[in-house]
């Protein structure tokens, strides 16, 4: 059978982002100081062939796990879409 | 010098033949090592440059780790060979598992090409013969992800086993405790993120990279 | 009467004019077809053809027994000695910029680069003159930060240095910067490849990234058109093309890797007008015709036109031109560097450029290649010398609100937070890089990688402000400014390159402007001896129908003949003498056109200093023999904000302070007279300098004495070194710290 697949990468807790801090850094100056805590990962989306979507999520964890994050900065949402 | 170095060019590898010319005009031999291909022609030591393999498109080193070339370096370093990973080429030795931690994007979210000045931590490995402990040494950085992070534990084990080479005197990028170069535990692999064979001719601003690379040679 | 049809909604809006139409029709001696007509509107636009400029640019002096590739090729080529050549092109990409700050400026370094290894040179330097509006506007800064961030990911990735440029504000830019790129390679004299096909049979073979929707009609759209703040943007956002610089490294390493091993004819990169360029170009280069199979362009989306196909500005894509015997080679070198490589033209004797939806398949246009470029039109459009201008000329520009030291703290910027960001040492050749005068790179061979013992050096200079006032007499000092810069760093002039950016060529003042800077760049050229070998023309920059002040951008290639040891920094050593080479204007000095006047005395009038050529050309060549035998201590040219601020800049530099007793006032700090530079000579070495200079009537002058850790002009007028140096450095990071605005 055949999934989409979305992969939310972002960095794990207690990591710095240096993305995140700048963006949380400029947006007061364009008048919105409410915001904090502003985190940017990204997202990955594929197609895979699988027998069901148990086995889609487990196969893609395992790409996440060997390639498409590093465990040491990243961590990973598996989430299987509608066929 | 009988030395022959084998330096690995990934698709988007750009600092090989600079890292080459260098290591020829300190009396060694040097010579490429294509990617796709396992061999590493009997080389004595292995350098992986700088630059952007696979364009570092998902992160610095991702892709490149999985070149048919990085198994054979794996295995030549598991057997005490002398690695050196520079700027892109220590990112892809974390990312394939032969230094711990990572390297992400500069706190400032810019990318520094600039004369950096670092100071020698450790000597045990195969870049320290020639400095002392405590040397100020002047090498360019060229990196957009030179910030280096690992977990407390892991780190807690770099400073008790020497493993940090490198330390900057004026961190540029955030890095963890300052770091700007490690090894493994062994001290045969190195991975740093200032340009050692930038620093190799007074006519381009400075040598204090030679001492590193001579010692590499003679490693 | 015009032949074109009843309905011209198709030509008028693919931006043909009905007498464009008249003259299709009469070249192909019938009605021309949509395909057709799309093909020739992106070949006479103005991006493509120089219709409005062409006829002023054959004043420029090209011609010099070293240059051995001149204006009209993807690149001028010179000749360096010791078997080398030096190919070197500039060009703008200022529209896209505006729309798409981070990507217009990336692929304009992707363009420029295929530019230059089309020529079989491998691309050494790129150097980027930056031109934005005023720091406190939200999207100027917005736009100026994703310039530099787009050359920087793009040039830093790709693998090719960025060792210089210029970086300069102001309100005429507003909307509409200019994001100019230079690029230089070298090769093995004996290996220049012309971009031209030939042999009937030969296969024209796309090399690189899929063609995509990008960039359709960009040409007309984008590169031909103002902007207007109350349109929207978005209207032209399908056009933007998106860089790839990995693609881009893989095609330079399998382009030159084809060109080592001898398996090209010609080749050609696709700019502006895609595959319709690249291929009628070649063809009539070559004398020759082609035919292209569409079907076979390998394309990245779903049921294209052909239209699509043929016009499409996706980047990263050559055409090379291959004998057949050699096909298997090609794909072989292509597929390790993961290269698509896709057979989609042969080369024919007759001269036509067919389309074709199969090599044996339909006819879906059919023209005579040379038509699309040797045909285009020409025209020599209305030129008129602004009515006001002598009015304007009387204005006194030396009022204002003078407080020296304020005035120069305003006037000093340090440019590191740009160039930073570039690669700029990669090669291992740059002896002098970003942040001085000139650049300064080590000349090795490009194969055997043996020094020369020599050395190339790069300038690029323009000045909107000096070229507004006159643009004749402003483009001189422009040349001249430029290649003072190189003398600096050691160098004699070989050679220029220009890009020349202008207003609407439908107004009369425009084509004036551009009419008397090509005059006014003529004669320098012919002064220093440095033809002009390649430019580009970038017209339409204006907002609302304002357009933008005159400015002719130079970029000057000189080498320095002895390069064993680095040429003296900008900065001060301490208890030397401080001397001034030129020309000394006087207290009366005109302050038209200067920074100072634009900036802070707000008056943009005025008339230029009197500027005396001959006086700037010894002077150049006086200072480069200077450097080379290592007379001097240090060096600077002395360029927008006068005296004062080279010599804040130089004392910045060292944090070494000075003391220049008669320049006590904002006239004689401030003025911008041309063809100065400031040197350091140690005490012992000064009678002997100051005879050389007497001999080579280069005017020579000590105007004061370095040290201590105050910048003093006068008795009155005195600035810490510390307050200068936070003045400068901060500029830049505090103003676009301040956040952005993107629309």
């Amino acid at each position: 059978m055949h999934f989409e697949v979305k992969i939310e990468v972002s960095p794990r807790d207690g990591i710095a982002n240096p993305e995140g801090s700048t963006i949380e850094r400029a947006l007061p100056a364009l008048g919105f100081e409410m915001t904090g805590n502003v985190r940017v990962g990204k997202v990955i989306r594929l197609q895979v062939e699988a027998e069901s979507a148990d086995a889609a999520q487990s196969l893609v964890e395992d790409m996440c796990n060997r390639f498409l994050t590093n465990p040491v900065i990243e961590d990973a949402l598996v989430e299987v879409l509608a066929t | 010098m009988s030395h022959r170095v084998g330096v690995v060019r990934f698709p988007g590898t750009n600092c090989e033949f600079d890292t080459i010319d260098a290591i020829r005009a300190l009396g060694g031999d040097a010579e490429v090592l294509w990617h796709g291909d396992p061999s590493l022609k009997n080389v004595d030591a292995v350098v992986i440059p700088g630059g952007f393999a696979h364009g570092d498109y998902l992160r610095c080193g991702a892709i490149a780790r999985f070149s048919p070339v990085m198994e054979s370096v794996a295995a030549f370093a598991l057997n005490g060979g002398p690695v050196l990973g520079i700027c892109n080429g220590f990112q892809v030795l974390t990312e394939a598992g032969l230094l711990p931690g990572a390297l992400q994007k500069n706190i400032g979210m810019k990318f520094l090409c600039s004369m950096q000045q670092i100071e020698v931590v450790s000597t045990g490995n195969v870049l320290g013969k020639g400095s002392t402990v405590g040397d100020c040494i002047k090498i360019p950085i060229n990196h957009f992800e030179g910030n280096y992070v690992c977990p407390p534990e892991a780190l807690a084990e770099l400073e008790a086993r020497q493993q940090i080479v490198f330390r900057y005197t004026d961190n540029p990028n955030g890095s963890t405790r300052d770091i700007a170069g490690i090894c493994n535990e062994s001290g045969n692999v190195v991975g740093m993120m200032p340009h050692p064979e930038r620093a190799t001719s007074l006519l381009l601003g400075s040598t204090d990279g030679t001492a590193l690379i001579r010692s590499f040679l003679a490693a | 009467m015009s032949v074109a049809p009843e309905d011209a909604s198709v030509h008028r809006a693919l931006g043909l004019s009905d007498e464009e139409y008249d003259l299709i029709y009469e070249l192909l001696e019938r009605h021309p077809n949509h395909l057709e007509l799309a093909m020739y509107s992106v070949m006479w636009s103005e991006h493509c053809s120089y219709k409005s400029s062409k006829i002023h640019l054959k004043r420029l002096p090209t011609e010099a027994p070293w240059v051995l590739v001149g204006p009209g090729e993807n690149a001028g080529v010179i000749d360096v000695g010791d078997d080398i050549a030096v190919a070197i092109r500039i060009e703008s990409h200022n529209h896209p910029s505006a729309i798409e700050p981070y990507q217009g400026a990336a692929t304009g370094v992707g363009g420029i680069l295929r530019d230059i290894f089309t020529m079989g040179a491998r691309p050494i330097a790129v150097m980027d003159p930056l031109r934005f509006g005023p720091l406190d506007d939200p999207r100027s800064r917005w736009i100026a930060e994703g310039v530099v961030s787009g050359v920087s990911g793009y040039g830093n990735s790709v693998g090719v240095p960025t060792v210089g440029g210029e970086l300069v504000f102001d309100e005429t830019y507003k909307g509409n910067p200019l994001v100019n790129v230079l690029a230089m390679g070298v090769l093995p004299s004996e290996r220049l490849v012309l971009g031209q096909a030939s042999g009937i049979g030969n296969l024209a073979i796309l090399l690189g990234a899929s063609t995509g929707r990008d960039g359709i009609g960009g040409v007309s759209v984008l590169a031909s058109a103002g902007f207007d703040e109350n349109s929207d943007d978005r209207d032209k956002r399908p056009s933007v093309q998106v860089g790839d610089p990995f693609e881009e490294k893989r095609l330079l390493e399998a382009c030159l890797e084809l060109l080592d091993e001898g398996l090209v004819s010609g080749i050609q990169d696709l700019g502006g007008a895609g595959i319709t360029c690249a291929t009628s170009e070649t063809a009539s280069r070559g004398g020759a015709g082609m035919d292209v199979d569409v079907s076979a362009i390998h394309s990245r989306e779903e049921g294209m036109e052909p239209f699509e196909l043929m016009t499409s500005e996706s980047q990263e894509r050559m055409l090379a031109i291959v004998e057949p015997q050699y096909l298997d080679r090609v794909l072989e070198i292509s597929a390790q560097w993961e290269i698509t490589a896709s057979v989609i033209g042969r080369v024919t004797g007759n001269g036509q450029l067919r389309i074709l939806d199969g090599f044996d398949g339909e006819v879906l246009a059919e023209l005579p290649a040379s038509t699309l470029h040797d045909d285009a039109p020409e025209y020599d459009r209305p030129i008129a010398r602004p009515d006001d201008l002598d009015q304007r000329r009387l204005a006194d520009a030396s009022q204002g609100p003078v407080d020296c030291v304020e005035n120069l703290l305003a006037l000093v910027c340090d440019p590191s937070w740009v160039y930073r960001q570039y690669d700029h040492q990669l090669f291992l050749n740059t002896v002098v890089g970003p942040g001085s005068d000139g650049t300064l790179l080590r000349l090795r061979h490009p194969t055997s990688g043996n020094e020369t013992g020599r050395g190339l050096a790069l300038s690029t200079d323009g000045n909107h402000r000096w070229c507004y006032v006159d643009p004749y007499e402003g483009t001189k000092m422009v040349v001249a400014e430029a290649v003072m810069n190189i003398s600096c760093v050691g160098a004699y002039p070989l050679a220029v390159v220009n890009c020349l950016n202008f207003g609407n060529p439908e107004h009369p003042e425009v084509m004036w402007q551009l009419s008397e800077a090509v005059d006014g760049m003529s004669e320098a050229c012919l002064a220093f001896n440095a033809p002009v070998v390649g430019g580009n023309v970038s017209l339409y920059n204006e907002t609302n129908s304002v357009d933008i002040a005159p400015t002719p951008v130079v970029g000057v290639i000189g080498m320095h003949p002895t390069l064993s040891e680095a040429p003296p920094h900008i900065g001060l050593p301490p208890d030397a003498l401080l001397l001034l080479l030129g020309q000394e204007p006087g207290p009366n000095v005109s302050m038209g056109g200067s920074r100072w006047a634009w900036e802070i005395g707000g008056c943009k009038d005025g008339s230029l200093p009197a500027f005396d050529l001959e006086q700037a050309v010894r002077t150049a060549a006086f200072v480069a023999e200077s450097v080379q035998k290592r007379r001097l201590e240090a060096v600077h040219d002395v360029g927008e904000g006068g005296v004062a601020v080279a010599a804040a800049e130089m004392a910045i530099d060292t944090g070494v302070g000075a003391q220049l007793d008669s320049y006590d006032n904002h006239i004689s700090m401030f003025n911008e007279s041309g063809g100065r530079v400031l040197v350091v000579v140690s005490n012992d070495g000064l009678e002997e300098f100051l005879e050389e200079a007497a001999n080579k009537n280069v005017t020579a002058k000590v105007i004061g004495r370095t040290g201590g850790s105050l910048l003093e002009f006068g008795p009155a007028v005195k600035v810490p070194l510390d307050v200068l140096t936070a003045a400068s450095f901060n500029q830049l990071p505090e103003a676009l710290g301040q956040g952005t605005v993107s629309a």
